[in-house]
């Protein structure tokens, strides 16, 4: 057992926290909204090779293990950096793991094409909300037998996006119309494993973004009752205050380690990589919501103002896990998962 | 990070089993049921004549040779078979506080007597007016010669009825701040004075409040300096909540998990069918993942020699907190037929028992509201909130 990240990783962590630290401010976080999509940001992060570090060498990527992928997104969320990261490494993964889809793995490097992934299976013509949907140059999507690589030509973003209360770049696609190139990337049980693998890989750095989103969050929550007075006293030496300071920060500490775990299983081909991803996504999703409403709590009135960034953090722990779907289908699935029980057909179908 | 955990006690579990088949007793499983009196005197000569308490102790107090993970083994082993050993981990946490705070001669005693299963120590710090606030132990010893008297009474001093020894946080100056007017002994329970009455638990454990009038004890059995009881305290907290072995074979939610496959709802169909079930379910196996992870990193932490204070209150909170939350959800799940006691209850009523049991996880060993006191002050920073004293 060894719970610490490598020297690499702490370097991977100092260099792409650096980057979102700089260029993803408070204020460069609002330039971007209401889309949540910040241009030059994610120029800097393709220069960094973010998007195909996860790609094996011999398809032309860094070669990079899940943890390390884990250690970047940690730090995306940590800064809000306004890129959809693990709707592209999802979607890449899947592109590289797939001999249709290697061609595009050149021009994701170069950051001509940004790839996302629908997380639902589509069965009609209009994919609902997909994840940077409206920035997307490639979308992948399942309909239950084929597994289908749509490209478009244009400039970002390419449709409006609807506003959202978490500022991302989600989009309703229409699968007819308005694309340069279809193919078909994989059919029947080979599409269906490819695209729940990317699903799973989403789940589990969606989970790293709200870890790292978690962190920062807590930090706030926990300077700020450190310098603001009440009745004489500063805030934190109210047991109220530190007690539920602890449980947050301990549901934080938690979700980190479950997501480590779940990405040392990813990197060990374990057979309980898929549960305990699951899992991650959830905590993660939890803790970083819970802490956010603590942090904001604890800001009085100045934590419901648009100056204040904890507002920017409540508004994204909910939103970005969100995007899967209801938590209840997501827990129905991990207890199907888990007691291998065939899976239900119905709900998990989106039609439109 | 590599979650690998090497299973230490894997070359010994065939042989702890073979073990366990020939020694271990039913009826001895269902006393311990019945009275709720974790010991069995008969288990502890075997285990004391055979060695096994004696593993990995120093020869010169009594060691023996047994591998200690050939005991741990074994003792889980006892652990699966339903019994508890509370007289021998009181025993052996004051044993090993004696290692590092007595007196050659009490380790030659103590640690020798235990480990020949003669001694049988158990703990006596709270009482009556004071629990999380152990400092404030108000039980009087007074010096006189080379003699102490002492009065008072403790409360949850659990085995004294089966015990030789307790272990006694006692007061022994009124002076100055509360944890330096502290002082230790080792008292007989046979001694003049003393008197058990038992106390019954909810959770069907049996536990004893003690009194001491005008007992008197010699001054060997101070364990420390006289108003360095709280020195000795820290060695012995350290070693409150023992070795943290995880659990081995199907969760209690698995094993449920597996009951609601066959088990029927209202309507006829197989409870799992029913999708608030399926969530419950993995809410609570997502819930013992995360303490699972929590207690990796306390062991973690202690192999590389350190402390891992915040973490184990971190571990201890979480997990503890967890069990309720899971007690109530699994009560709720099954219905009804969750107030059977064994063996008519599901699971030979193993979730009826969890309900009853579960209160006393966030109380003892440090509340959690103790645990939390310590997450805000070492790991946020957070001024200390209780009263200095």
């Amino acid at each position: 057992m060894d719970l610490s990240l490598t020297p690499d990783q702490l370097a991977l962590a100092d260099l792409f926290g650096k980057i979102f630290r700089t260029e993803s401010t408070p204020a460069r976080i609002r330039a971007a909204e209401p889309l949540g999509w910040d241009s030059r940001l994610w120029d800097t992060a393709v220069s960094a090779g973010a998007p195909t570090m996860g790609v094996a060498e011999s398809v032309g990527g860094g070669g990079a293990s899940t943890s390390d992928l884990a250690v970047v997104a940690v730090e995306h969320g940590r800064h809000l950096a306004s890129v959809p990261l693990a709707e592209v490494l999802a979607a890449t993964h899947l592109l590289a793991g797939l001999p249709a889809g290697h061609d595009l793995i050149p021009d994701i490097a170069l950051g001509t094409v940004l790839p996302t992934v629908c997380l639902r299976p589509v069965t009609g013509t209009l994919a609902p909300l997909v994840p940077a949907g409206a920035v997307a140059d490639v979308v992948v999507c399942f309909d239950g037998s084929q597994l289908m690589a749509l490209r478009r030509a244009g400039a970002r973003p390419h449709q409006p996006s609807p506003a959202t209360f978490g500022s991302v770049p989600v989009a309703d696609l229409d699968l007819r119309q308005g694309w340069s190139e279809r193919r078909v990337l994989a059919q029947g049980a080979a599409g269906a494993a490819a695209f729940d693998e990317a699903v799973l890989l989403w789940q589990l750095l969606t989970a790293a973004s709200l870890v790292g989103l978690q962190q920062q969050s807590l930090k706030m929550g926990v300077d700020y009752v450190k310098v603001r007075e009440a009745f004489g006293v500063k805030l934190g030496w109210f047991q109220s205050v530190q007690h539920r300071l602890a449980d947050v920060s301990t549901a934080g500490e938690g979700a980190e380690l479950l997501m480590y775990k779940a990405a040392w299983a990813w990197d060990t081909a374990h057979d309980e990589r898929a549960g305990l991803t699951t899992m991650a996504f959830l905590f993660a999703a939890e803790a970083a919501y819970e802490t956010c409403r603590a942090s904001l709590q604890l800001h009085g009135g100045y934590g419901f103002t648009l100056e204040y960034d904890i507002q920017l953090y409540y508004r994204r722990a909910k939103a970005w896990p969100l995007l899967l779907g209801p938590t209840r289908e997501t827990y129905r699935s991990l207890a199907r998962t888990r007691y291998a029980v065939a899976p239900d057909s119905g709900p998990d179908t989106v039609v439109a | 990070m590599d979650f690998t955990e090497p299973d230490r006690l894997a070359g010994h579990r065939a042989a702890a089993s073979t073990w366990a088949e020939r020694h271990l007793r039913h009826e001895w499983a269902q006393r311990e049921q019945e009275t709720g009196s974790h010991h069995c005197p008969e288990l502890h000569a075997i285990l004391a004549r055979e060695g096994i308490l004696g593993a990995g102790w120093p020869a010169e107090y009594g060691g023996s040779e047994v591998d200690p993970n050939m005991a741990a083994a074994i003792f889980q082993e006892i652990a699966d078979f339903g019994m508890r050993m509370d007289g021998w981990f009181t025993t052996w946490l004051v044993c090993q506080t004696l290692l590092r705070a007595g007196t050659h001669e009490q380790k030659l005693r103590f640690v020798r007597g235990a480990l020949r299963g003669e001694i049988v120590i158990v703990i006596g710090y709270t009482e009556p007016g004071c629990g999380s606030d152990l400092a404030a132990a108000r039980m009087k010893a007074e010096r006189s010669d080379d003699r102490w008297t002492l009065n008072g009474s403790k409360m949850f001093t659990s085995t004294a009825h089966l015990g030789t020894h307790v272990f006694l946080l006692t007061r022994t100056s009124a002076e100055g701040p509360k944890h330096r007017g502290l002082t230790m002994f080792l008292c007989p329970l046979t001694a003049p004075g003393v008197s058990i009455e038992p106390i019954h638990t909810m959770g069907g454990q049996r536990t004893n409040a003690t009194y001491y009038a005008d007992v008197r004890v010699p001054d060997s059995l101070r364990v420390g300096d006289v108003g360095g009881g709280w020195d000795v305290m820290r060695v012995a907290l350290a070693y409150e909540r023992g070795i943290d072995l995880e659990g081995s074979g199907p969760t209690l939610v698995d094993r449920l998990a597996e009951w609601t496959r066959t088990a029927k709802s209202a309507d006829g169909a197989a409870l799992f069918d029913d999708p608030s079930v399926q969530e419950t379910l993995a809410r609570a196996a997502l819930e013992e993942e995360v303490g699972r992870v929590l207690m990796a990193r306390v062991r973690y932490v202690s192999d590389a020699g350190g402390l891992a204070a915040v973490e184990r209150a971190m571990a201890k909170l979480y997990t503890t907190e967890a069990e309720q939350r899971r007690s109530s959800a699994l009560v709720e799940l099954i219905g009804p037929a969750a107030m059977l006691k064994a063996p008519a209850g599901p699971l030979d009523g193993a979730v009826e028992a969890l309900f009853r049991l579960s209160p006393v996880g966030t109380i003892y060993g440090g509340a959690s509201e103790i645990m939390r006191d310590i997450i805000a002050e070492r790991r946020l920073g957070l001024p200390r909130s209780r009263p200095a004293g």
